[in-house]
Formats: structure tokens, sequence, C-alpha cells
């Protein structure tokens, strides 16, 4: 246990940065390179603190503590250096929050409300990049890139792609794939790790441009439907729509990794394509009703109801273990049912119908 | 210029073999390869990349940080014109411009016969020989713009 | 290899080195030792063949480390520890605090399990500083030397495996030492049970890629590993955790080519040389506008006029002096009142420089102080390595005011704006390059303000570099008719009879300045505005960027 000090308030902890010991006690140090899912790197410069005794400032992400230190998280000297870092990226930064994707949502957007950064006192040479919109899912607009390398960071760390890494250096530094292509020509699997922890509008969701800022979506915590690992996210909801899906850091299952399908495949959901009602094959239906039905939007077929449904599924099971025995009856389920409805669908197979013949798509 | 990455396979081969029973081998590999091939295209990179088990943007991210390694085709050539601050002040800017304006190039570029590459380069240590031009691992001191014609034409 | 042996090579090579004729390194660059300076680490350069393993030891090389291998690890960081030996890479950490700091680290952890190296020593060879080159000159003259100093300082940290890391720019440094690495292995120098005291160490180069930042040591070891050389914050220290993980001391190669001449000579001896807090000699490479260039090697403490007049021989061109700058890209330009200060690391930083590596170049009337500080901040930028935004964006800035003031586009805002980047730079950046990237600034802003506002108000450079924004006058009362002036003149707009006072057809002329530096009779004077012709030429071309 070391005994320290952060703003005069007398702390004993295990261990740790500075950054990671105040949060624990409830100081606020600003960060931007800093993720809690991603390892540190001290590059922004936000969290700098004084540490007694120390020539420079300190950054409190990698700073560790020790016996008797005494830190100070926010002092005029460390106000006026954040506050300076601030102006600086602002000066590389097109001030377009107008129609940012990210305003409201932004961290260096909040961080420049905070230290009352208005505008900067520095002009000169800005990035000009075109928003890059070749990739099918993920929109970079590498202008509002402010460097802090977490999505390089989360492609490493928590995806182990590396499709980008730091190219070049100094003011001319980027985020890039190898020879700075399209991401559809690297290695990147659109897992979109790198959007979730994207601190600023560098990096967004081309399906979800103009649906909706943050505050005016509703977020409605939800199971992935695709595969039966059970991934939670937020489904960001407009109008009763489904705008966008984003990571739940605090899932226990995925700790907010995704995969390509559950980040930007929820589209489906509003398809108009999407079968509201069970189908039945328009001669079956006749035959075991001698109606015609209600007709569908799909040749040959016409809309049932589950009862009706459920029985000449029944029936035509029944038969054809009548007749030809249960080894004549395969069962396949889904990956997109939870494990419970797996679990229950092979009980069907084996203790109803009499069959092992039971499998599973496995993936989609 | 077209790129070969057959031409000289077997040497490329043999040397990541034995960079890579060493740690940190990128490095090394890289400083090899550029000297084999003149330059490291993205063919050369991504081999390179699968090789030593490294994700190409790594590789690509080491190429671009160090001032050594090129992607382009450089001349037979390398003029390098030292910047460095004794250089600076002995006045070598003049014989930049000097030798931009006799190979009709910037600094950067190579000259379109593929002869020469003029290129600025952060001091040589030759401070003390001052304004110094390095051409390949020759070093001319205490140039003028005057003898510049002169001092290219030694090279062909 | 015992230390009888190695005595009758000694004896063997003796013989054999006075009987040859040396001059093995390039003519202008070491000159014999002038009167004031004494050789410790450039004592061997020239005097031996640096491709002969027996020509060192004639010299009484290796017997360091015999006799190091004989004491204790703890004894030989004590000796080193008593004789004030501090880092010749530019901050000047007390080596011997480093060696120590990384033995404890290697004494705190267990013992690798993989039989890989318990510990690291690393020399760093990447002598980026423009105007420093002592470190290329030692590992080219005298590899021997560092191999020993690195051997001895590996034997006191408890490190096996050493990196020599050399800039890609010094061919001849690589060759000599590629040389010499397998010369000291045969003789059982390098390798296992050295001096048969169960001490095994060797080493390998790696060879840089043309990074300034990689001269910062956690940037040098990411260089190492095959990576971007992107500093680190520290904690963790190398010491304690540095190449791949392991307690690593980076140290410089005039730091380690000192160790052995204390090791054999004694701490005391050491000591007694230099001043208080900064014990031994330095070498300085002296450049620029000063009649004798090269490097010297000098008890520190010696003042900058002994420097540059005593063993420097004076301006050039009775030129009249500037300033000295010290330290390179990070240190800064100190002026005449400093010349007489003594150099040392608290002397040279309280005066707002930097001993730095130990470049030293002479600035004279004709050195633009603005363009000088631009130029520094053109260096720098470019080897901001981009990590963090008070560097790569920070540096940038500045040098975009300081291109505007050079191009006479500067305004008042700006100067106010240049010292507000330079304040905040040197407390927010996250390593020393880019904490000391201002210096240059600062220090020309502190003692040449007038010329900053020159350039500023007048639009004006007094020293006549800053194209477009001076032109050439013959003042009639100096000019004696001698018409070299006019002869010179590429453009022909020089008039006159002779012995009669020339006049500069003004309108057309160019402002080359070849009149200026062929007047014998400084008859010719910068003043204030641009000539048409310059004017339009200023904003046509721009001085070529690295």
């Amino acid at each position: 246990m070391a005994q320290l000090t952060i703003n005069g308030k007398k702390i004993q902890t295990p261990g740790g940065t500075i950054l990671a010991v105040a949060r624990e006690h409830g100081i606020r140090i600003p960060t931007l390179c800093h993720h809690p899912a991603l390892g540190p790197k001290g590059a922004c410069r936000l969290c700098l603190v004084e540490v007694k005794g120390s020539r420079v400032l300190q950054p409190a992400c990698t700073f560790p503590v020790s016996e008797g230190m005494e830190v100070q998280t926010d002092t005029p000297k460390i106000r006026t250096a954040r506050k300076f870092v601030l102006e600086l990226l602002l000066s590389d930064h097109p001030q377009d929050c107008m129609t940012c994707e990210m305003c409201g949502a932004c961290e260096l957007q909040d961080l420049m409300y905070e230290y009352g950064v208005k505008e900067t006192p520095f002009r000169g040479e800005r990035h000009a990049y075109p928003a890059d919109d070749r990739d099918p899912f993920i929109l970079r607009d590498m202008e509002k890139c402010i460097r802090c390398r977490r999505c390089i960071r989360a492609c490493d760390e928590l995806q182990s792609v590396n499709a980008i890494s730091m190219i070049n250096r100094g003011f001319r530094a980027k985020v890039a794939t190898s020879f700075d292509t399209p991401l559809q020509e690297s290695n990147c699997v659109f897992c979109g790790q790198c959007i979730s922890v994207c601190p600023t509008g560098a990096l967004t969701e081309i399906d979800s441009r103009g649906a909706g800022r943050t505050w005016q979506t509703q977020k409605v915590t939800t199971t992935c439907p695709y595969c039966g690992v059970g991934c939670n996210f937020d489904l960001h909801v407009r109008d009763g729509k489904v705008v966008k899906v984003t990571s739940r850091w605090d899932s226990p299952v995925n700790r907010g990794v995704l995969c390509v399908k559950g980040r930007f495949g929820w589209q489906f959901l509003h398809s108009p394509d999407r079968l509201t009602v069970p189908l039945m094959k328009a001669e079956l239906w006749k035959k075991r009703t001698g109606t015609d039905g209600t007709p569908s939007p799909y040749a040959g077929f016409v809309e049932a109801d589950w009862e009706a449904a459920l029985d000449a599924v029944s029936d035509g099971l029944a038969a054809a273990k009548a007749q030809a025995g249960p080894d004549a009856v395969a069962v396949l389920a889904s990956a997109k049912c939870t494990n419970e409805e797996n679990y229950l669908i092979q009980k069907l197979a084996r203790r109803e119908i009499g069959t092992n013949n039971v499998d599973h798509c496995a993936r989609l | 210029m077209s790129f070969s990455l057959a031409s000289h396979l077997q040497e490329l081969d043999d040397l990541i073999d034995r960079e890579k029973a060493r740690g940190g081998a990128l490095i090394p590999v890289l400083h090899q390869a550029q000297e084999l091939y003149g330059y490291l295209p993205r063919e050369l990179q991504d081999y390179i990349a699968d090789r030593l088990d490294l994700p190409q943007s790594t590789v690509y991210g080491v190429v671009t940080f160090y001032a050594f390694f090129t992607t382009r085709p450089r001349g037979r050539h390398r003029v390098g014109v030292c910047l460095g601050t004794a250089c600076y002040v002995r006045g070598n800017t003049k014989n930049l411009e000097r030798l931009s304006q006799e190979l009709g190039v910037c600094p950067g570029e190579s000259t379109p016969d593929w002869r020469y590459s003029l290129e600025v380069c952060r001091c040589i240590g030759l401070c003390s020989q001052a304004p110094a031009i390095m051409i390949d691992k020759s070093v001319h001191s205490k140039v003028q713009p005057d003898q510049v014609a002169e001092i290219l034409s030694q090279y062909e | 290899m015992t230390r009888e042996e190695l005595e009758r090579i000694r004896a063997e090579a003796k013989q054999a080195l006075e009987a040859r004729d040396m001059t093995t390194l390039p003519e202008g660059e070491l000159k014999p030792p002038r009167p004031g300076e004494v050789r410790v680490v450039l004592r061997n350069c020239g005097q031996i063949d640096p491709t002969r393993i027996e020509d060192y030891i004639a010299r009484d090389g290796y017997f360091a480390l015999a006799k190091a291998l004989g004491m204790s690890p703890e004894q030989v960081i004590d000796e080193v520890k008593r004789s004030g030996l501090r880092g010749r890479g530019g901050a000047g950490f007390p080596a011997a605090q480093k060696w120590l700091f990384a033995r404890q680290a290697v004494a705190a952890r267990p013992a690798p399990a993989d039989g890989s190296p318990p510990a690291y020593l690393i020399c760093n060879g990447d002598e980026g500083d423009p105007g420093a080159f002592m470190d290329r000159a030692v590992l080219e003259g005298d590899p021997h030397s560092v191999l020993e100093g690195m051997t001895i300082a590996a034997y006191a940290m408890g490190a096996t495996q050493g990196y020599l890391y050399v800039r890609a720019e010094y061919p001849v440094a690589v060759d000599h030492l590629q040389k010499a690495i397998p010369q000291a292995r045969k003789l059982g120098l390098l390798g296992k049970d050295i001096f048969g005291a169960g001490f095994d160490f060797d080493v390998d180069i790696r060879i840089g890629a043309g990074a300034f930042v990689c001269g910062e040591e956690t940037a040098l070891i990411d260089s190492i590993e095959g990576r971007r050389g992107e500093p680190r914050p520290r904690p963790p220290f190398p010491a304690v955790s540095g190449l791949w993980g392991k307690p690593t001391s980076v140290n410089n190669v005039e730091t380690l080519a000192n160790v052995p001449q204390i090791i054999l000579k004694g701490a005391e001896w050491f000591a007694a040389m230099g001043t208080e807090k900064s014990k031994g000699t330095k070498t300085f490479a002296i450049a620029g506008k000063v009649k004798n260039t090269g490097l010297i090697e000098v008890p520190m403490g010696i003042t900058m006029r002994e420097i540059i007049y005593d063993i420097g021989g004076g301006i050039l061109d009775k030129k009249k002096f500037k300033a000295a700058q010290t330290g390179g890209p990070l240190g800064g330009c100190l002026p005449e009142q400093y010349l007489d200060t003594p150099i040392d690391f608290e002397s040279l930083a309280a005066a707002g420089s930097l001993m730095g590596s130990g470049g030293l170049i002479v600035l004279d009337e004709n050195d633009c102080m603005v363009d000088v500080a631009r130029f520094f901040m053109d260096f720098t930028q470019d080897e901001s390595c981009g990590k963090c935004p008070p560097c790569s964006l920070g540096t940038k800035r500045l040098l975009e005011i300081l291109t505007r003031m050079t191009r006479a586009e500067g305004t008042p805002e700006d100067l106010l704006t240049l010292e507000y980047l330079t304040q905040n730079i040197a407390t927010t950046a996250l390593c020393a390059l880019g904490q000391g990237s201002v210096n240059p600034v600062v220090t020309t802003l502190r003692h040449f303000r007038d010329e900053y506002e020159a350039h500023i108000r007048d639009k004006f450079c007094p020293a006549g570099v800053c194209k477009g924004m001076f032109h050439y006058e013959i003042l009639a009362e100096c000019c004696t008719g001698c018409g070299v002036c006019r002869k010179k003149c590429p453009e022909g707009v020089i008039r006159g009879e002779k012995k009669a006072p020339h006049e500069i057809d003004q309108p057309n002329c160019i402002v080359c300045g070849d009149c200026y530096k062929a007047c014998k009779f400084a008859a010719i004077a910068i003043r204030p505005g641009p000539t048409e012709k310059s004017r339009r030429a200023a904003h046509k071309t721009e001085t070529p960027q690295g």
C-alpha cells in the first residue's frame, strides 16, 4: 500500500497510475489518448499533472504512484498547459461542429468547452484530406484526426488485425493503412473497433451519416441476434427506427468488441422484405384448408397463421418418421438462435423425433 | 523502371533468414533490401512483412518514419547536399540551388535519365569541411557554386 | 586471454606501431593538439590504425578491462562515480548512476529462464546534432576504446549483450566497427568468459535509418526493437524496463570512451580535470565562421573565448563575432557577453543553452539570428516524431511564424505568439526533443530581440540574409574605387570610374551579395528595403527545405 496526496487529499492505494488512482477516488483528470479498454500511451498531453519534485509536468495516464507522492491535478499552471494543447489541436482541426456527426459526443469538443477554447491563437497550415468514403462501412474524415492513436491500438490490442498504423512523422504523421490505400485493399475486417474508440468525428459509420446525433437517439441495450456468442451493444433508436449500433464497454461477454455484422448489419431490421407472418406453399394450404388463402408478395406462397404453419410442419415430420423411420429426418438449427433455443431444438430432434441428425449452420 | 522481386529473391531470403535469428530484424532487413533493390516498393515491403510475420501497415509505418528509406526508385548517383548548421551558415543553400538548376530537379527528385537523385541531408559530420556535398559515398568539401557542374560530371 | 598474453601483444605491437608513420584521418579534421588541449577521448585518433586491434593494445588498450574484471562490479561503479563522469550525450546524467540503477533492477528480478540476457548495454552513436561529429571521429579513429568502455560498463551494470547504434550517415565508422568486433572476439576480449573472470559479453551493431529523435534513449530502444522511434514517457526508465523490457543502460560514445582511461588512471586523475560539477574533458566540434574548424578536446570549464579565439584562431575574414551556437538544435545561441562563461553543464544551462554533444558553431555579423532560429525550427519540425501535439503541431506553428518573419510578413502579434508557444511547448512536450526545440528561439529572442523587431517593424534583415528585406549601398566615404565590386557583379549594375566612389544601379540589382563579399574596404553597407528585382525574386523562390 502506498500513501499519497492528490490535491491535498490523503489517499491509500495498492498502486497504479496517477490517473487510475485519481479516478478511483472521484478526482477528474481530462484525457484524450487514454481509453479504458486500451494500453496507455502518454501522447496527448491532456492529463498532465504536477508531481512535487518533478521538473516538468507529468502525464497521469502513465506515471505510477509512489509512497509519499504529492500530486496536483488542477492548478493554473496545469490549466494553462492543457488549454495550450487544445489550442494547438484546434489550429489543425476543421471548425465544422455544426455539421459534424459527433457533435455532442465528441471528447475534443467537450474539452474545448471545459477549457473555454473558443478559437485558436495560431494560424497556419491545416491538414487537408478529403473525407474518405470509399469503403462500405467506415467514413474516414482524417482532417478531424488528432493522432491519439486509439484506433491503431484498438486494431492491434483488441482485434489483432493491425490494418492501420502511424505513417510519416511530425506534422505529416497520419493514421493509414500500408501505402495509405482504402481499407478494403488492406487486411481490415471492418469490425469498426476504430470507430468505437475514436474521440472525435474522424471515424464514423457511413450508414448512420445524418441519421441523428447521440442526444437525439434513444439507447437500447440489447444482445446481437447474429450468432450465439451473445455480444451486447447499444441500438441507437430515433423515431422508432434503429440508426446506429455502438459498443457497450461494460458488456461481460464481448467487452465492447463487435464484428462487422453486429456493428454494421442492422439495416435488415427495417427491410420491407422481412417476413412478419409465416408463409405456406399455396398448394399445401389449399390441400389442408380447401381455400385459396391470403396472397403474399411471393409467388407460389400464401400467408398463414402460426397455428396452421406449425400443424403443417408437425404433420409433415410425423409422416416422414412413420414412412421411413426417424433417421429420415434431419434438424438444422440456426446460429441466430440463442443457446437455450438450440438446446431445445436438439431436444426436439433426439427425444421427440428420435434422430441424432442434428446440425447447425455455425456461422453467418 | 519496373520492379522485379525475383531479381534478388535468393539474396533477400538469405538475409531475412540471417536477421530473423536476431531480435528486431525489421530495420536491418529494410536496410539490406534497399541496398539490393535500390528502393522499397510495395511488393517488396509486403514480402518482407510476410516473411517477418509483421503487419504490412507496421512495415510501411517504419519505412515512412525513417528518412533513409525510400519507396521511390533513385538515380544511379545520390547527390546529398548537407544542410546541417555548419554547412548552412557556410552557404550550402547556394550550392543546392545551383545543383537543382544544373539537374533540372527539385530536392527529393531524380533526373529523367536516372543518372542523379538530388537529396538534402542533415549533417553528415563534415562540419569542419563545410559546405560539404556527398555523392554516393564520396565527399566533396568546401564546395563553391561554380564547382558544381564539374563535380557532377565526375559521375557517369 | 590473460593479462600476461595481453602484455606480450602490447610489447610486440608497440614496436610495430613506433616503426610506422600514422596519418589515418582525413586532413583538416583532427590536427595535432593545440595548446590548451588535453586528449583523453581523442588520444588515439590519428595515432593508431583503427582497423588494427594491436595498435590499440600497443597504447594500453584493454588493460583497463583486465583491471576492471579483477574488481567487483560495485567497485567499478564506485570508481566511475568518484571520477564524476557525466553523460556526454547532452543531458549530463552521472554515468555510474545509470549503471547502479540498472544493476539494482537486475538484482530485483529473477534471472531470465529462457537464457536471454538479464540486461542490455546500448552505446548511443546516433550523433544527430548538426555540427557535432566527435562520436564519428572516435568510432572511426578508435573503435576499440568504445568497445572496451562498453564491456567495462556492461560488467558494472550486469549486462551480457550490447548494442552499438550508429548513424547510417557514418559508413566508415560502421566499417571500422565491423572490423573491430571480430578482432576483439578472436582475442577473447568479447564473448565468453572474458579474461577468465566468468563474465560474458558481446556486441551487435545496429545502423540507424535517419531519425534525429532516435538519439533520445527510449526512441533509440524502440528503433533497435524494429519500430518507429517514438519516445515514451518515463517512468518506467530504461534502467528498470528498457530494451525488450529488460534493464538497460544507454550511454553515449564519448562517455564510454572515457571509461577505460578512468579505470586505468583512477578516478582522482579524471576528477582533477574540469570544474566542481563537470569533471574531465569535453570534445568540441568547432565550425562555422571561425578560422580553425575541427575537433578539439579541452578540460571542462574552459571559456568560449579560449575555444574560439585561442584555439579556433578567431573569426573568419575579420568579421565581428555575433554568437556561438552550442548544443545543436536543442541548444541555444549565446552572444558576446557569454564569451567568458566557463563551459560546463551548469553554466551553459544557466545561460539558456545546452552542452549538448559538443557542437559549437560560430556565427558572425552576417548571420541573421531570426533565420538561424528558423533554420533550427525547420530541423526539429522535420525531425519531430509526431506523437505529441506540442511538438508535432507546436514546432510547425513556430516554424510558420519564423518563416513569415524572414519573408517580411511578420506582425507584432506574431512575436507574442512566438513567446507563448516557446513557453508552453517547453512545459508540455513529451520528450527532450520537443521540450528543447524552443531553445534556439528562446535564446535568440532573449539576446537578439532587436533583430526580430527589425524584421517585423522595418521589414529589414540587418545581417543581410533574408531575401527581399535589404539592399546594398556603396558608402562613398569608404569606397576607394578599386573596381573589384564592379568586376565581380554578375549583373553589371555597378558603375564608377577608377579611384572614384562607385555606385549600384539599385532598381536592377539582384542583391546577390558578391560585391559585399568582395569588398576589402568595408565600403558596402546593408540597408533596409529590397530592390525591385530582389523583391520580385524573394516572392518567387523559397529557401529549399529538407
